[in-house]
């Protein structure tokens, strides 16, 4: 039992930081959802529900389903570019490895607002974007591409490809490929043996590259509010609206609260099905 | 019996190493062959050619009649047991067995059947429910052997799998896989660098070198006359011994005159010319060696030396033993090791014989085949031909 002690103390210190600025505030965050807010932005006595009620409108309900499909839908485009990016990067030659890991860690050489703000010139209606499209007869001159769901979407792949792309190439570099070669062998056509043995064979890295897109997807703030335009906006942008333009803080709580509960969704899932499949799996864990 | 998987003048290349050049090779049905040789020497490019893992820069490969050159590895009837065995570790043995099967979507039913009759080929039916990390290395063999044969393909391939074994291991799954064989009956080409499992399980061997053939026959045929000093040194021990032919006596047999030794009788089964060079091999087991001179008889080839070196191995001995400018090496079973009077000891003068028929000539002879002999002890520290 002095190992047990010995992990105690080691973690004791991550222990208390995580306790004291993600435990206690995010507690805080629910407990004011439960507060009545006061005129000068501030917080009021006593105890209400009255937040939690206004928040089932037809409009948040229209939030949180967009909020939801844009973060799903950016999910699952870079898990689709991810994945052969992240098997050609495992399969190439040594030499080349390295070069394009560069290439997909380059972007972060630029601050993430930056990046955010060329793609609003890029897409601007005066932009070469739409100048090209329209060239080439895509689109007409009327169309918009900048404050669209759709613009959403790009600029967040743009933004989270990278962080799909490295846990799978992460775990794709440690896959044994002359499985594939086996299967390959007793007869399986190529789609076949990457579904049936490499996707397992890479589950854990898939799985984190979901998390790390998804849970952070779904509270985008800055991409929809610089890109999306009131027709792009999700559910982090209406928190920032309660807390810098109301002054409302408990509503703000309360929508944050409503974010937090479906973060924790789908990791819970994911833990719920990992102890399914094996008592010893972590869910940023590479296979060994 | 026809040939059924042929090679023909297959040459691969990886970057600047020339992998296989121009082999051609014919394997019959049912035959047991391996291809034999030292890491590098392109045997498992020939079988990877053979699986369809590689194409060929030149040459075709057919299997029954039919051209399989360009035919990719899921539509030739050819399977695998690679060397890490390559079991599919999120699956559970039964799973793995039946992977060509449920890929060929046959029936659930039939699946079941043809699974368990394998697991019962392989003595594992007990242990179906287990992922391969829960197994043993012999283990783990088996579960390839069925993964593999369960999709009745017409040849079976086999990357050095017992190379991951220990040796009792090793001994123990080279009987069954022969038994295996025997009960299939399918086509094995075996890929091995070990001459042991080569000669014990094959039916025919091909010696490979540099990408190159160096020789194909039965294992036999391979030890007792090898064509080139590559296969002569490979497989097993040999003494070289460097010279020309001084005369040819009648069709069978001629003399050689060796600097430093008497003249030497050999069997000969070529067209040779009085002077031209030539090198003589003989292997360590077929000489006899003794304290007194023995009693001369014809077709032999008595010398007297000093031994230089023994290496007592239990069932047998090695001696060293100088004989003019050469260390030949001698290889005496044991009989009574314990009555014998007068055991052969370190710098005891001695007699060496061979019969002319045990000795086979070589018209080449590349010098860096000395290389894959057995090297007597350092302390010596004299080369092996001295001069």
């Amino acid at each position: 039992m002095r190992r047990r002690q010995t992990e105690w103390l080691v973690s004791l210190p991550t222990l208390a930081w995580l306790t004291l600025f993600v435990v206690i505030p995010t507690l805080l965050v629910f407990v004011i959802a439960f507060r009545p807010a006061n005129p000068y932005g501030g917080i009021g006595r006593g105890w209400t529900l009255d937040t939690i009620r206004a928040l089932a409108t037809p409009n948040y309900l229209l939030i949180a389903w967009r909020t939801l499909w844009i973060s799903l839908l950016t999910t699952a485009i870079c898990l689709l570019l991810a994945l052969p990016a992240g098997y050609t990067i495992a399969r190439a030659p040594e030499r080349w490895r390295n070069r394009l890991l560069l290439c997909v860690i380059i972007p972060f050489w630029t601050s993430f607002l930056v990046r955010v703000f060329a793609w609003r010139s890029l897409l601007h209606p005066e932009g070469p974007v739409k100048k090209a499209l329209e060239a080439i007869g895509l689109v007409g001159p009327e169309a918009t591409l900048l404050y669209h769901p759709a613009a959403v979407v790009l600029v967040m792949v743009y933004t989270f490809l990278p962080f799909t792309i490295l846990p799978i190439y992460a775990a794709a570099e440690k896959f044994d490929f002359r499985l594939v070669e086996a299967a390959r062998d007793l007869g399986a056509r190529p789609f076949q043996s990457f579904r049936k043995i490499f996707l397992p064979g890479i589950r854990r890295g898939v799985v984190t590259a979901v998390l790390v897109v998804f849970i952070p997807a779904l509270g985008s703030y800055i991409i929809p509010d610089l890109v999306g335009g009131p027709s792009g906006e999700m559910i982090g942008n209406k928190i920032a609206q309660r807390v810098f333009s109301d002054r409302n803080l408990p509503h703000a709580s309360a929508l944050s609260a409503v974010l937090v509960l479906a973060v924790l969704a789908p990791l819970v899932a994911v833990l719920v099905l990992q102890r399914k499949g094996k008592k010893s799996d972590i869910i940023m864990g590479e296979a060994p | 019996m026809a040939e059924f998987l042929e090679f023909r003048g297959v040459s691969k290349r990886f970057g600047t190493i020339q992998a296989v050049s121009d082999v051609s090779l014919e394997i019959k049905k049912g035959e047991f062959f391996s291809l034999l040789g030292p890491s590098g020497c392109g045997k498992t490019t020939m079988l990877r050619v053979a699986a369809g893992f590689e194409e060929p820069d030149a040459g075709r490969v057919f299997l029954d009649g039919q051209d399989i050159t360009g035919l990719p590895p899921d539509k030739r009837k050819v399977n695998t047991i690679f060397q890490s065995y390559a079991l599919f570790p999120h699956m559970t043995v039964r799973d793995n067995i039946a992977f060509g099967l449920a890929i060929a979507k046959r029936p659930k039913s039939e699946i079941r059947t043809e699974v368990d009759r394998m697991l019962e080929l392989i003595r594992m039916a007990d242990q179906a429910g287990k992922k391969p990390d829960q197994l043993s290395g012999g283990q783990k063999q088996r579960v390839a052997v069925a993964r593999a044969l369960i999709n009745k393909p017409d040849v079976l391939l086999l990357d050095e799998p017992l190379a991951a074994l220990d040796l009792k291991l090793r001994q123990k799954m080279l009987i069954e896989l022969d038994i295996i064989h025997d009960e299939v009956g399918i086509t094995f080409l075996y890929v091995t660098h070990d001459q042991a499992e080569a000669m014990s399980l094959s039916d025919r061997i091909a010696v490979m070198d540099n990408g190159r053939i160096e020789q194909v026959g039965a294992p036999a045929e391979i030890y007792e006359s090898p064509r080139t000093s590559f296969v002569a040194a490979f497989i097993g021990d040999t003494n070289f011994l460097e010279g020309r032919v001084h005369d040819c006596l009648d069709r069978d047999y001629c003399r050689l005159a060796i600097a430093g030794l008497p003249e030497i009788f050999c069997f000969n089964d070529k067209v040779l010319q009085p002077g031209q060079p030539i090198y003589l091999s003989i292997r360590p087991e077929k000489i006899h060696i003794s304290h007194d001179r023995p009693e001369e008889k014809s077709r032999r080839n008595y010398l007297p030396g000093i031994i230089e070196d023994v290496i007592y191995l239990g069932s047998n001995t090695k001696y060293w033993v100088r004989v003019g400018g050469y260390r030949i090496q001698v290889l005496r079973q044991h009989d009574r090791y314990f009555l014998d009077e007068k055991p052969l000891r370190w710098k005891d003068e001695c007699w060496i014989w061979w019969h002319a028929d045990d000795g086979f000539m070589l018209d080449h002879f590349r010098k860096a085949d000395e290389g894959l002999l057995a090297v007597p002890p350092q302390s010596v520290g004299e080369p092996i031909n001295g001069k």
